[in-house]
């Protein structure tokens, strides 16, 4: 990869489809679902382009309070990743864990996983960069890393690393939810990365090098490409369409609001581990299936009917534009106009509670081997608690008629520390030196 | 294992070759990264010609920097006794240059185009005289090539030994003793697995799986064997088959006696041997009538220790910290396979799970990792 915008190669200055979506921070993320309290702000999501904005090729700033990849516009594609750690050895893995730092500070700057590169390096050494981002430019890479539970304490209940007494609360596998088909193969992990970029192969290219760094200390246990804003079916509109169809994300407010984004998203200081983790966040993950071809069958209204909104403009059943507030109280021929049943009634986050910030990604995993489309969600939502945030949100899904069309077939929670900060910081830094 | 994949020589005996890509850091291949070489020679390749500047060489490394003046994409091959492949060089465009690396003790030796990538190639005959300099704190490794030499003779002994007493049981019809014999007459073949495979045209026949072979080839060998026994349990027309393996095998021990190995060799072939566990064993492809994966699995991880163990006088000096790693890891990827013990071998690849699979390959990879940083510590000497 080559410095974050190539020379005699400006960054964009036209607001395109793929900008705007990015400087609005909607996406399939970016977004922060909000509270009865921030109803206000649900309601204060018009489209409003910024002047100027990253362009899609820039790099995105790796160090800072906060790990970039949280509320950072959510880019076009992910790679996510969890590990299991093979070693005992705590030294082995704070020595991973400085490699990593210093491999991902390189390839969100731009520039290869290693001091020397793909192509530079002793000829009879494996090269420390595999190459395939050679030439690209830093695609606005950001790499987020999270510690799960079984991190402090290993599901056998031995404690590896010494961290048992500084797991934070709120940081343990989520309840069971009705309706789960949890695989745990593709569940849970002592450590995470996610990868997120607008270009697919730079994506992959991080996450597979710092896989290659990680052999034998690091073990991958599940990983899932997604897709985001691939779809051009629309033409200036700022909301994305998940593979049902329907935009997704329309309630959902960028993250720009300070004082909403310490309620709900960042850890603070009287929080539980707020000695390692302030600054820091909950990653929570779920795998959604959709079942697609029952989806497909069904009517257009039963669809409607089932999300709550239209599905051509977005806007909420008994409301005629994509951003015009949901009326709950709007009826139609006496029911009410958004079923009590639908996705959007049960977790809008004027009777959710509780607000969350949303940064899933499509995914599509060829076909089930009945050939049906293995397709759906990669749902990622980050909280400043998960119990407050997703628990509550989907404890209120329990009556929503998508569940008809849709299976979670993984679940995983890992906190994120908080962003790296000087030159020689690196990632869990106060947790392991703390 | 063997696979009718030119990438696989370039796996085994061709890593030490080393490839430089001209053509794909954008026009500057002329790094000189560690290397060691003896001199340059050019090497004009085009459609009907394949013109070597030097065809007396003095013995040590040589870096072929071939040039494709042709309108075909071409390939480059210095070819040992047998055509056993010394150094080789794929997919080289039109006006294309790309360097290619070869360690080469006197002896003869022939230099081949391939413009269109097929036939035998256009030939010249390169002629290797003298001794290559050794370097003077170099004693430790000057012993590795000899002693590698010694390991290999002690296992093709074994090989012959063993292949001739399965082979016996095969055409006594005595299927249970026959079973019993096949893992076991494997296991010297899959310690030197790299070596055998050098000689391309008898590793085809000794242990190519079925489907492997060239149109019109037959399906001979070890595997030929191993079908009629836990697939058919019938023998009774292997007779040929039977002998035919121990011809082959007796001509490839015979070759396999005489060469000899450079430092070099011996650190690449020990990643090869690691690449074959990953890409035949764990994955079950290789016994896939027997399912007795495991033997092939240990004797390639004996393999890879006797090759450490012939380096680790000049590594214990040269890179104590990656040897000390390598040690630990081979310890834990034979752990790992020690969990699979039954009586004096092994169960059964069907047997194993999904999660003792990922403890066998998560070994075999933090293995891997370690022992492919061997070489070039070998090539700093």
């Amino acid at each position: 990869m080559t410095g974050d915008v190539a020379p005699g190669q400006p960054p964009q200055r036209g607001v395109s489809r793929r900008r705007l979506l990015g400087l609005l921070g909607v996406g399939t993320a970016g977004a922060l679902a909000t509270g009865a309290a921030g109803g206000a702000i649900g309601r204060a999501t018009a489209p409003e382009p910024a002047a100027a904005g990253p362009a899609p090729t820039d790099s995105v700033a790796f160090t800072g309070r906060h790990q970039s990849g949280i509320v950072t516009p959510a880019q076009d594609r992910l790679h996510f990743v969890a590990f299991d750690v093979a070693t005992d050895s705590r030294d082995e893995l704070v020595d991973l864990l400085k490699a990593w730092t210093a491999a991902a500070r390189r390839m969100t700057a731009g520039h290869g996983a290693g001091p020397v590169g793909a192509v530079d390096g002793e000829q009879y050494a494996p090269p420390d960069d595999t190459g395939e981002a050679l030439g690209l430019p830093a695609s606005g890479l950001t790499l987020t890393v999270g510690f799960g539970p079984t991190l402090f304490r290993a599901a056998d209940g031995t404690d590896r690393f010494g961290l048992a007494a500084r797991r934070p609360e709120p940081l343990a596998e989520l309840p069971a939810f009705p309706g789960d088909q949890l695989d745990p193969a593709i569940s849970g992990g002592d450590l995470c990365i996610q990868a997120c970029a607008n270009d697919p192969q730079v994506a992959v290219h991080a996450v597979r090098n710092l896989v290659r760094l990680g052999v034998g200390v690091v073990s991958v246990r599940w990983s899932q490409l997604g897709f985001g804003r691939t779809s051009s079916t629309s033409t200036g509109q700022a909301t994305p369409r998940n593979l049902f169809g329907f935009k997704d994300g329309t309630a959902n407010l960028k993250a720009e609001n300070a004082a909403t984004l310490d309620r709900f998203l960042w850890v603070g200081d009287g929080d539980s581990g707020a000695d390692w983790l302030a600054g820091g966040s909950y990653l929570v993950a779920r795998r959604i299936r959709m079942l697609i071809e029952p989806w497909d069958t069904a009517s257009l209204h039963e669809q409607e009917q089932v999300i709550g909104r239209a599905k051509g403009t977005g806007a909420p059943l008994g409301g005629r534009a994509e951003f015009d507030p949901v009326d709950f109280r709007a009826r139609i021929d006496a029911a009410p106009a958004v079923p009590r049943t639908s996705h959007v009634f049960l977790s809008h986050p004027d009777n959710a509670g509780t607000a969350i910030l949303r940064r899933g990604y499509s995914f599509v995993d060829g076909s089930d081997g009945l050939g049906r489309l293995d397709a759906g969600l990669f749902f990622i939502a980050f909280q400043r608690d998960p119990r407050s945030g997703f628990v509550q949100v989907q404890r209120n899904l329990r009556h929503d008629a998508l569940n008809e069309y849709i299976r979670h077939t993984s679940s995983a929670v890992f906190a994120c520390p908080p962003g790296v900060r000087g030159a020689g910081d690196w990632w869990g830094r106060a947790l392991f030196e703390g | 294992m063997f696979l009718p994949d030119h990438r696989i020589a370039l796996l085994t005996v061709g890593v030490l070759t080393a490839l430089a890509t001209a053509a794909c850091a954008g026009g500057d291949g002329q790094r000189d990264g560690g290397r060691k070489a003896t001199g340059t020679v050019a090497v004009a390749a085009s459609d009907d010609a394949c013109d070597v500047t030097d065809t007396d060489l003095p013995a040590g490394t040589h870096t072929f920097r071939v040039m494709n003046k042709g309108s075909k994409i071409t390939e480059f091959y210095v070819y040992g006794d047998g055509d056993r492949v010394l150094a080789e060089v794929e997919n080289i465009a039109p006006g294309v240059t790309r360097d290619v690396l070869a360690q080469l003790p006197a002896g003869s030796y022939e230099a081949a185009c391939k413009p269109g990538m097929t036939g035998n190639g256009l030939r010249t005959a390169l002629t290797v005289t003298g001794k290559a300099a050794p370097s003077p704190d170099n004693e430790a490794l000057a012993q590795a090539g000899p002693e590698y030499q010694a390991f290999v003779r002690t296992q093709t002994a074994q090989l012959l030994a063993k292949t001739t007493a399965f082979v016996a049981a095969v055409k006594d019809g005595d299927i249970p003793k026959a079973k019993a014999l096949y893992p076991q007459a494997r296991l010297p073949w899959e310690r030197i697995e790299p070596v055998a495979e050098s000689f391309g045209d008898l590793d085809p026949l000794i242990d190519a799986r079925e489907g492997d072979q060239e149109p019109g080839q037959d399906f001979t060998g070890f595997h030929r064997n191993e079908k009629a026994l836990w697939q058919a349990g019938d023998v009774s027309d292997m007779g040929p088959y039977a002998d035919r393996l121990l011809s082959d095998v007796r001509k490839i021990v015979a070759r396999a006696d005489e060469v000899t190995f450079p430092p070099l060799q011996i650190a690449t072939g020990a990643k090869a041997l690691l690449d074959e566990i990953a890409t035949g064993k764990i994955t079950g492809e290789e016994d896939r009538y027997s399912h007795t994966d495991l033997w092939d699995f240990a004797g390639n991880l004996d393999g890879v220790a006797a090759g450490v163990d012939v380096l680790r006088p000049y590594l214990t000096d040269a890179d104590p910290k990656l040897l000390a790693q390598i040690d630990d890891r081979l310890a834990a990827a034979r752990s790992e396979l020690g969990k699979h013990r039954a009586g004096d071998g092994w169960i059964t690849y069907d047997r194993l799970d999904k999660a003792q699979l990922r403890g066998l390959s998560d070994s075999i990879t933090a293995l891997t990792e370690s022992v492919s940083r061997v070489a070039a510590v070998v090539a700093e000497r």
